[in-house]
């Protein structure tokens, strides 16, 4: 399984002295870690483009430490090479790779003030003019006048802006941050997504960021990798990850998805005809990502935001796949949107918001109505596949 | 009814926990006044604990006591070499116990209590059997107490760097190597100096149960005299004032290195806060 993504700005790597910048990149191929009988990573590849900003996505387990680690060179690999531009650091010692890391739970040197900290790898390598490098580090993450406070005077996001600097002003070829927001508060969190990914922008190096917070991911990242035990199930632009995912996994994890069981009926065109209940509804060629022949057993997936909700009989502007006899079973107002659950006459609950536009009233519980949803927007999946994976998160009615 | 006592008893009273405190002091530095004020003793018999008179020549003359001055300069020898050579090892087999996998070190880390455990009387007698039975039997002294003394602090060492080091979050030095430092270089810029505090504990400690060490050197001494044998033997005839002097000098030493090792904290914590 191997992806490429476009480069956004290819060859953006920029040549301020570090030498040897290739731009061509990180690729990983079929790196495998096994520990004892355990596979934590799978036969990985990947290939990330220089410049740009890549988020490995995945719940707690699937492997996504152990990848870094493998690229910053702290584990080695069982099998499998990894390459930067033309040059295989695969069994390259961690000291010698131009990589730096943002480690999950920062790291910081404690003996240490900031600036020594931000230092250290420029100290290491004989840098001369050191301070003037540490200050506009400093500068940059706005710690300047912390400089000779010892780690353990600084708050959570001091701390992590900290291990930022630190590694930033190594101007590695690739920064690997492994859930470097994970400890901080929601709000600080925003405000450090924002800046890590202005500094990003601004220095434009490749960063490869770990979280298993999608909507991190999806905000920060130009290239997302969905990542589930050990493999990489699915890689591309947040938004076509999001809108045509092409695993239940996939569409479980980044969102929520209604998968409502349903069987090929055939092709027609550039469109397949699903037998979805007794209804026929049509996917997308492009969106089914199963061998199409009749008679195949399918999940059809829409997300709960692109299902409408009518009036029994009423023509909703979606010319589309349109369902009778559902029955509203639970209204939730949340503001900005309302959420209800639709039971199906096969049993099933469906999820759908709608935006508080306040041109359309509110449905009660034990209402009457149909939904319906426009067939582009609708993606087709393999019925093999589990259709609660990805899942795990308590707060999703089933 | 508003008296003294009366009020003195309410204080009580109401600073229970104080007034316990208080009382508990006394009680710990009773018998080091006693040490003190006895340095500055002048006795009129050799035989009874009275303060007799002041006088300063017992600290002008610390060596005045027979014997005593010899004893004190070996006990410090020993102390300052078993010190040196079980902190090294101590320190060495703690990184190994901590750090690298090995067949038998759950057994390993379970034997190096052993010694700590067993009664001081039995390390000391088993000892002097292997010297007798490894042909030392005429040679005791010096050499022996050396090994003897290294034997039981390396125990205390290994125990102090290793709680130390397996605080130490393996994530540090995995981000010195990330950010280009060597295995040498991280071991002296980060591992070092993290350790330190530990080390330093342990050769603290060390020195202190050289230098106080009775019943295992008395085992193992053949005829020469620490210290602690030196006031032992003397004791018997009546402990000259000269000991006290050596008693006071090394409470003010502890005193003075507990001060500094306050004090750097103390200025670290306003650096910090400031
Ligand atoms: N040193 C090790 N020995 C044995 N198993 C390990 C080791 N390190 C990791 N694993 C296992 O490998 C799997 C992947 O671990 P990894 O740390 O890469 O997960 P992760 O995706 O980073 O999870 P999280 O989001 O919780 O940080 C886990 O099941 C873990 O138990
Ligand atoms: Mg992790």
């Amino acid at each position: 399984m191997s992806q490429v993504v476009e480069a956004p700005t290819a060859g953006a790597g920029d040549d301020r002295g570090t030498g040897g910048r290739t731009g061509g990149g990180l690729h990983l191929r079929s790196l495998t870690k096994e520990f004892a009988s355990f596979t934590a990573v799978k036969s990985l590849d990947l290939d990330i483009p220089s410049g740009s900003f890549f988020a490995l996505l995945g719940p707690s387990g699937c492997g996504k430490t152990t990848t870094l680690r493998m690229v910053a060179g702290l584990e080695t690999p069982t099998s499998g090479t990894i390459t930067l531009g033309e040059r295989d650091i695969t069994w390259e010692k961690p000291y010698r790779r131009p990589v730096n890391t943002v480690f999950q739970n920062y790291a910081l040197f404690p003996h240490l003030d900031i600036f020594e900290n931000v230092a250290f790898g420029l100290r290491r390598r004989k840098r001369s003019d050191v301070k003037p490098a540490v200050e506009q580090m400093l500068a940059l993450v706005e710690l300047e006048s912390q400089a000779r406070k010892k780690p353990a005077q600084l708050s959570g996001g001091q701390q992590q802006r900290v291990a930022l600097a630190r590694a930033l002003i190594n101007n590695p070829e690739v920064l690997l941050l492994d859930e470097p927001l994970g400890a901080l508060d929601l709000k600080l969190r925003r405000s450090m997504q924002i800046e890590i990914k202005r500094i990003q922008t601004e220095v434009g190096l490749t960063f490869v960021h770990v979280t298993h917070d999608q909507e991190e991911a999806m905000t920060m990242a130009d290239t997302v990798a969905v990542m589930n035990a050990g493999v990489i199930e699915q890689m591309g632009a947040p938004a076509e990850l999001y809108e045509n995912p092409r695993t239940t996994f996939v569409a479980n994890f980044l969102g929520q998805s209604n998968l409502i069981e349903g069987t090929v009926a055939g092709r027609e065109g550039d469109v397949v005809k699903v037998d979805m209940q007794g209804t026929v509804v049509s996917v997308p060629s492009a969106r089914a990502h199963l061998e199409t022949t009749a008679g195949h057993r399918a999940w059809v997936g829409i997300r709960p935001e692109k299902v409408l909700i009518a009036e029994v009989g009423e023509v909703i502007d979606a010319p589309g796949n349109s369902i009778p006899g559902g029955v509203i079973s639970d209204v939730s107002f949340v503001g900005v949107s309302t959420q209800y659950l639709v039971r199906m006459p096969w049993g099933q609950e469906l999820q759908v918001f709608e935006q508080n536009t306040g041109r359309r009233r509110l449905f009660r519980t034990g209402e009457s109505v149909d939904v319906s949803w426009r067939p582009d927007y609708a993606f087709l999946l393999d019925h093999e596949q589990d259709a609660s994976a990805g899942t795990d998160r308590s707060d999703l009615p089933s | 009814m508003n008296g003294p006592l009366q009020r003195l008893g309410r204080w009580v009273g109401s600073h229970l926990v104080l007034a316990g405190g208080l009382l508990v002091l006394l009680y710990m530095f009773v018998p080091i006044f006693v040490v003190v004020l006895m340095s500055f003793n002048d006795p009129d018999s050799r035989l009874i604990y009275r303060f007799d008179g002041f006088t300063l020549k017992n600290w002008a003359n610390p060596c005045a006591a027979d014997g005593m001055c010899g004893a004190l300069s070996r006990s410090i020898q020993i102390g300052l070499l078993a010190t040196v050579v079980a902190t090294l090892l101590g320190t060495l087999m703690a990184f190994a116990l901590v750090r690298h996998r090995f067949h038998g070190r759950s057994a390993a880390n379970l034997g190096i209590f052993l010694p700590m455990a067993s009664p001081e009387i039995v390390m000391g007698s088993s000892l002097l059997a292997l010297f007798v039975a490894a042909g030392f039997g005429g040679r005791l002294g010096f050499w022996t107490i050396l090994i003897a003394h290294i034997m039981f602090c390396l125990s205390f060492v290994v125990v102090t760097v290793r709680a130390r080091l397996a605080g130490l979050d393996d994530n540090l030095e995995q981000a010195a190597m990330d950010l280009y430092a060597t295995e040498v270089q991280t071991f002296r810029r980060v591992t070092l100096p993290l350790v330190f505090p530990g080390i330093l504990g342990a050769a603290l400690l060390s020195f202190s149960l050289s230098f106080d060490d009775f019943i295992i050197t008395n085992l193992n001494a053949g005829n020469t005299t620490t210290f602690p044998m030196y006031v032992w033997g003397v004791a018997q005839r009546g402990v000259p004032m000269q000991v006290n002097v050596v008693g006071t000098v090394m409470f003010l030493v502890s005193v003075v290195i507990v001060v500094a090792v306050e004090v750097r904290r103390r200025r670290q914590e306003r650096v910090l806060a400031g």
